[in-house]
């Protein structure tokens, strides 16, 4: 019983790396990203090459993945969605849908469609017994690490001179940029990190989420229901929103599983039926 | 008052304008028979195309008139597509009643999730209905012995059309079955569509605070567009399984709504015949892509995607009208 609630907490955490840097670009930024999936797809292959193929350590190709996946984003924002944060939500879901057909065809091209595990080293495959709980010190560090990115954001949106400034662009551009905040800078850095952070939890949660070419289309709607049920008042609607969604489909699939997929979507409709606008939300999208 | 009457008048006969069969409409429908006879050997792509079309047209009813952007729209095509085909492998041969059976199944289900739709923005509405179309996925996969699951549904038996035509290996009948229901649903939207009720869809996308304020209730009318919508996607379906005489999960997978979005925005968003244009455009360059790439296909149609968005929609519609207008302008008078 505890050892499926900790299960669910380290889905839930590493579907909330994978999805806060959506909660940022469509909730606050306003821009229908479907493909944020591809950007994790993308650390999460970045990381099992360099694993399996380059010897990297793992501890070490986690980083990596982030900065690469950061590095796509930010050369995308710049080439391609940059064109399209002002254009109606049907063109930006065309254009997201395309570039992960695009993505996804282009993974299993080169990748082939199998399905890619990272070798994790000795003593993350250890397990603990903590006052009667079976842990496993991977999941461990992934509630560490989420844990800690978890609160870096929220630390910096409230706190930093960047994320006021990120703030203000976001709740009124053309005065933002009246007060000589560079806007298309701020959005390309936020959109870039969101993406590394998203390549992360790529590679972070390879193993518990099964990384082939079809991840970006597989949970491009976990993703988007973290953002709607979550709200994006705060970091902290999302990262409640990510919990109860891992806890509710982690416990599913394991007492009832042969309706276990279907628990999240409970989920999902109850939410949507009691409060249209998220749990934690303000206006879900203005 | 006479001068309200006056404007009452030019309004009406506005609108009737606007309704009136245009002779291009005329050209594309006989071009449409046409085809029957001069691609005798092209019979099964026909039926394609005329299922693809009836599918897209159902899309720009929801989504081109009444504003409601929705990713989950393969949901209503894959249920018309099962029930089809559950009722032909369970002995109700007539492929008619199968698709009135499917049209009301899709009805019941697109009725049912309208009020969830209703529901919260653009974002919410892409969420729910991605999620309904995923819970459909998923029911149809955990009820292998009613949906064949994995495998699809196999042994199916479809009687004659109308008890004349018998289904053939070379698709005639398919192709005539599909063009006919194609045409005939046709004429049932275009009716809506011009139809006060029509426009009061196109006033509630425009400004639906406004629309409300003149009297328009949203939410019905809305809903009852889903409706019909969903209804219409669920008769495509029944076409496809009766045409092809299989069914699998592949009705319901997320890239039938992702593809049909494309259909509808190859042809253009908001009018009757764009569904229609961009289905002949698409299966023509699916035909034709699938045979060089098969397996990556979906690349192209990815980057066909990106490519529209970035050129931007209207511009591309302006250019074959800028165009005629030149071709038009250098003819001597």
């Amino acid at each position: 019983m505890l050892t499926v609630l900790f299960d669910g907490i380290a889905y839930g955490m590493v579907l909330f790396i994978l999805a806060c840097g959506l909660a940022v670009t469509l909730g606050l930024m306003n821009l229908v990203n479907l493909a944020h999936g591809a950007f994790a797809m993308a650390g999460g292959y970045a990381a099992a090459i360099m694993v399996n193929r380059w010897g990297v350590p793992f501890l070490a190709a986690l980083p990596l993945a982030f900065l690469f996946a950061a590095l796509l984003g930010l050369v995308l924002e710049r080439l391609l969605y940059a064109h399209v944060y002002a254009r109606p939500h049907l063109d930006q879901v065309l254009f997201s849908i395309g570039l992960v057909f695009m993505a996804v065809a282009l993974v299993d091209y080169t990748q082939g469609s199998q399905q890619q595990f990272i070798q994790l080293p000795a003593f993350l495959r250890l397990r603990f017994q903590i006052a009667g709980v079976s842990v496993g010190a991977y999941r461990l560090l992934i509630i560490a690490v989420c844990a800690a990115v978890a609160l870096s954001l929220q630390l910096i949106l409230s706190y930093t001179r960047f994320g006021s400034r990120l703030r203000a662009a976001v709740d009124d551009p053309r005065v933002a940029r009246g007060l000589g905040i560079n806007v298309s800078l701020i959005f390309a850095v936020t959109f870039a990190v969101g993406s590394g952070l998203a390549g992360l939890g790529g590679a972070l949660g390879a193993e518990i989420l099964g990384l082939d070419p079809t991840f970006p289309l597989k949970f491009m709607i976990y993703f988007l229901i973290v953002v709607t049920v979550g709200g994006t008042a705060s970091i902290g609607g999302a990262f409640l929103a990510s919990l109860v969604l891992g806890i509710a489909d982690v416990a599913g699939k394991y007492y009832i599983p042969a309706f276990g997929a279907f628990a999240i979507y409970a989920v999902m409709i109850g939410v949507l039926i009691w409060r249209p606008q998220g749990l934690f939300g303000r206006v879900a999208t203005r | 008052m006479s001068d309200a009457a006056a404007t009452a008048a030019r309004a009406a006969a506005q609108l009737d304008r606007l309704s009136r069969w245009h002779p291009a409409e005329y050209v594309f429908w006989a071009l449409a028979a046409a085809s029957l006879l001069v691609f005798p050997s092209r019979y099964l792509l026909i039926s394609d195309i005329a299922l693809t079309g009836l599918f897209a047209l159902s899309l720009d009813l929801v989504l081109g008139y009444a504003g409601i952007l929705t990713l989950g729209h393969g949901a209503f095509f894959g249920l018309g597509a099962y029930v089809a085909g559950i009722a032909a492998t369970h002995g109700l041969r007539d492929p008619l009643l199968g698709m009135a059976l499917a049209c009301a199944a899709a009805a019941l289900l697109g009725a049912a999730t309208s009020l969830l739709v209703l529901r919260g923005s653009d974002l919410t509405r892409l969420m729910v209905t991605l999620g309904v179309a995923a819970v459909l996925l998923e029911v149809a996969n955990r009820l292998p012995a009613l949906t064949g699951g994995a495998d699809g549904l196999q042994g199916m038996d479809v009687g004659p059309v109308l008890g004349l035509l018998p289904f053939d290996l070379a698709g005639r009948t398919a192709a005539v079955y599909s063009l006919a229901t194609l045409f005939a649903v046709f004429l049932i939207v275009r009716r809506i569509v011009h139809s006060p009720f029509g426009w009061s869809l196109r006033a509630v996308r425009a400004n639906p605070l406004r629309a409300a304020s003149i009297g328009i209730a949203v939410d019905a009318r809305l809903s009852v567009a889903y409706t019909i919508g969903a209804a219409i996607a669920g008769i495509a379906g029944a076409l496809l399984a009766q045409t092809t005489q299989f069914v699998s999960l592949d009705g319901l997978a997320f890239h039938r709504s992702a593809d049909v979005l494309l259909v509808l925005v190859i042809g253009g968003v908001g009018w009757l015949y764009g569904g229609l244009i961009g289905a002949v455009l698409f299966k023509l360059m699916q035909d034709q892509l699938a045979t060089i790439t098969p397996q990556y296909w979906e690349f192209w149609i990815g980057l066909v995607l990106v490519a529209l968005v970035l050129i931007g929609r209207e511009r591309l519609a302006a250019w074959p009208r800028a165009l005629w207008r030149r071709v038009a302008g250098r003819q001597p008078a």
